[in-house]
């Protein structure tokens, strides 16, 4: 019954999709009042999220005469990791994706009261337009409450990479970003039908950027840690097809995000922002396209099924194609907004824009390549680490030295005086590059290049306060120095990680002791161990540098449903970094091999992507305080 | 100087415009010699790799031919496809569903003996999360979807 009541909630929402549809861009006498078309909206949500709410309960209750249940879950299974087992393969992950979209289009009805009316109601339209699509992707070829008669025995259960705390945070934090960035696409398509794009349409869709931006970056931050350690490779990032789909929307929503202020302070880019709209969702469904199609080889792509991939490329053609066909149409009509000099604000945002244009299409390109290549030669081919690293790093750089000189300029027009407040950062970052080059020999340009921006950016990004009160500097520009100063803060995780990094693989019998970096680490014993559907051989290993032991304990494990081998990591944090290591298999004479690693200063990495999300929480935060205040003083 | 409202588009348009040419130029150089191909141990035979340069070979890791080298971390093994075989060497934890008569791929490049040095290894995972590399090569996958039904 819970099934049915899950599919049919889908249904009604379908059609209310549509309903919506109608009402928002229906002719003339039969075009609905906005006030109705916001109600049917939240309707529409709300079914959604009863619908995501069944698919929960069935896996809650390991209800194995639902299709998916049989073929994903197990009886056996940890409870937490059964419940975000719903979300641990194609259908449900869909489900969870229409979801919030939905979600988001009952939140744009709900949130949206100040906004022009046509324009909200023709945004609604658009959302509503969005998520029929995706209904019907749901319901005609990925249906999640499917029956299964007679019903299964036993579930086939979860890949165990996937038994993880990530698959409880990770998904849905992507999905937030990538679907809230459709609200800013819904509201970019209403503006240009309605001819209506100035700063109010800015101010109404900045909230939207931010929101869907910070969960977009707390999603990759997190994902590239949940990589790190449980796939026991010692890396962060691969540049792997679906690492990169979640990484090219981030590059646009982070563009749209400082076009969208352009557009809300001084009314300037108008097209170009709506286009940077169109974009980021673009580049969500590109990535929602690569990772469930199945063309791709990774974790994320689940059973391959090649009528999904053509039904969602279909969608994908259809949406982008119609967005900008509109575009093409309609953004010749609007007014240009106010002028700004070459040295001001505005040009330096636009360069920042041009920036994160340029690495997403290079992303892009050399993510789509080997696809391409293939469906027109035959020829298989990969890109990777090498490509990516030499092509999109230096131009990563040269944005975070354009980092540096924006904030210190004024908008439409400026004379560069506070330019010279640079040199002294800029005097950091040379040293920092030059002591790079001496006690590090050798190869590594770009890493130690990348320290030296780093310690210029990080000096750099506290620039703008200077003058200024600190107790009154508003809240937003805190959120700007902090979020810039995350941009340092990764910058030199990555840099120091990739050049420092001390990797040692050996074979070992208990009672040895290895040499790794500054450690020196002895491999006292291996134990069984075993958890509620796993057992596994566990090593321990005492790490001392200097005075004091650490204990650690990296795991092979061996997994019953579905039968399968894992690395379990172990990882050792300290204040300069981060100690990681693996046990392997056990060669013949009595010896394990252990791969050890010592990455000084890796946490940084993830350490700034929290800061960024941060500073994009504070800029949330002061906006709507200010807002607030605002309404009051009415 | 000052951009007047219409000239200000244009600039915008042909900076758009710059944006995009620069990328794709900057993509193509790139691609151009760091794009790693998939070879069949056939096309290696054939002498389609040329040694130095990064490519992935695929296919099935012979029986009987895993051996294991004194340091206890290097393996030695050949992987073929019924047509020819190329001896591997690789330093490093092999991945757990890696065995003798199941489907791999290496990461490497060839030397100039004709052996493989493998960077890394990539085995066939569980049926349902197979590359596609391997996925003709079985139908295996189909099987275990029958039988869950």
């Amino acid at each position: 019954m819970i099934a049915e009541a899950g599919l049919a909630a889908l249904w009604l929402a379908a059609a209310l999709a549509l309903f919506q549809i109608f009402l928002a861009f229906a002719p003339g006498p039969l075009r609905g009042e906005t006030r109705v078309i916001r109600s049917v909206a939240i309707a529409q949500g709300a079914l959604t999220a009863f619908a995501m709410l069944m698919l929960l309960l069935v896996f809650a209750r390991t209800d194995l005469s639902v299709l998916l249940v049989a073929e994903n879950s197990h009886s056996a299974k940890p409870w937490l990791y059964k419940v975000a087992g719903a979300w641990g393969n194609h259908e449900g992950s869909m489900l969870l994706w229409v979801t919030i979209l939905g979600i988001a289009g009952a939140a744009l009805a709900i949130f949206s009261r100040r906004m022009e009316e046509r324009t909200l109601a023709a945004a609604l339209g658009a959302q509503a337009t969005l998520a029929l699509g995706f209904f019907a992707f749901l319901l005609f070829s990925s249906n999640p409450f499917a029956r299964l008669f007679p019903p299964a025995f036993e579930g086939r259960g979860l890949n165990p990479l996937l038994q993880d705390p990530g698959l409880v945070f990770h998904p849905p934090t992507l999905y937030f970003g990538y679907v809230g960035l459709s609200v800013a696409f819904s509201l970019a398509v209403g503006a240009l039908l309605t001819g209506r794009v100035d700063s109010a349409l800015a101010k109404a869709m900045r909230p939207w950027v931010l929101g869907a931006w910070i969960f977009l970056t707390l999603g990759i931050t997190a994902g590239s840690y949940w990589a790190y350690y449980e796939l026991g490779w010692g890396g962060w990032w691969f540049w792997d097809p679906v690492e990169n789909a979640s990484l090219m929307p981030w590059l646009a929503a982070t563009a749209l995000l400082h076009s969208v202020n352009v557009l809300a302070a001084r009314d300037s880019l108008r097209a170009w922002t709506i286009m940077l709209a169109m974009i980021a969702f673009s580049m969500s469904m590109v990535g929602t396209f690569l990772v469930r199609s199945g063309i791709l080889t990774s974790v994320h792509a689940f059973a391959v099924d090649p009528k999904r991939g053509t039904f969602l490329l279909a969608l994908l053609a259809t949406y982008v194609g119609a967005a900008f066909f509109l575009f093409a149409f309609r953004s010749g009509k609007l007014a240009e907004g106010p002028p700004f000099e070459l040295v001001s604000r505005e040009t330096a945002l636009v360069g920042n824009n041009l920036l994160l244009s340029v690495i997403l299409g290079v992303v892009f390109v050399g993510t789509l390549y080997p696809l391409f290549v293939e469906a027109i030669t035959g020829t298989k081919l990969s890109v990777g680490a090498p490509y990516f690293d030499s092509v999109a790093g230096p131009i990563a750089l040269l944005l975070a030295l354009l980092v540096c000189v924006g904030p210190l300029l004024n908008w439409k027009r400026d004379g560069g005086e506070r330019l010279k407040r640079l040199a002294i950062p800029a005097l950091v970052g040379v040293t920092v590059i030059v002591i790079a080059v001496v006690v590090v020999p050798g190869t590594g340009i770009l890493s130690k290049a990348g320290l030296g921006v780093a310690a210029m950016l990080g000096v750099a990004c506290f620039l703008p306060l200077i003058g200024r009160r600190l107790r009154r500097t508003p809240l937003n520009t805190w959120a700007m120095v902090v979020a810039h100063f995350g941009v340092a803060v990764a910058i030199a995780g990555m840099s120091a990680s990739s050049l420092l990094t001390k990797e040692v693989l050996t074979a070992a019998r208990p009672g040895e002791q290895v040499a790794v970096g500054p450690w020196l680490v002895e491999f006292s014993s291996v134990t069984p161990a075993a958890g509620p559907n796993w057992t596994a051989l566990e090593a321990e290993l005492r790490a001392s540098k200097g005075s004091g032991v650490s204990v650690l304990k990296p795991q092979a494990r061996y997994y019953t449903d579905p039968p399968t081998e894992t690395n379990e990591s172990a990882i050792l944090t300290t204040f300069s970094g981060q100690l990681y290591t693996v046990i392997g298999k056990p060669a013949e004479d009595g010896r394990w091999q252990l791969r050890l690693w010592w990455k000084p200063l890796i946490t940084l990495i993830w350490l700034g992507g929290a800061l960024i999300a941060l500073g994009g929480f504070l800029a949330l935060v002061g906006r709507a305080w200010r807002g607030w205040r605002k309404e009051r003083e009415r | 100087m000052i951009f007047k409202p219409k000239h200000q588009r244009l600039v915008l348009i042909a900076i758009a415009g710059v944006a995009v040419v620069a990328a794709v130029l900057l993509a193509m150089l790139g691609l151009k010699d760091r794009a790693a191909y998939f070879y069949t141990p056939a096309e290696i035979a054939a002498g389609k790799a040329t040694p130095g340069e990064a490519v992935r070979l695929g296919g099935m890791v012979e029986k009987g031919s895993i051996e294991h080298l004194p340091d206890g971390v290097t393996i030695r093994f050949r992987v073929g496809d019924g047509k020819a075989e190329v001896p591997v060497l690789f330093r490093g934890i092999v991945p757990d569903l890696f065995r003798e008569g199941s489907g791999a791929v290496a990461e490497g490049r060839m030397s100039a003996d004709g052996t493989f040095v493998a960077d890394n290894i990539l085995a066939k995972h569980d049926e349902r999360y197979m590359p596609p590399e391997l996925g003709n090569e079985t139908a295996e996958h189909k099987a275990a979807k029958t039988v869950a039904r």
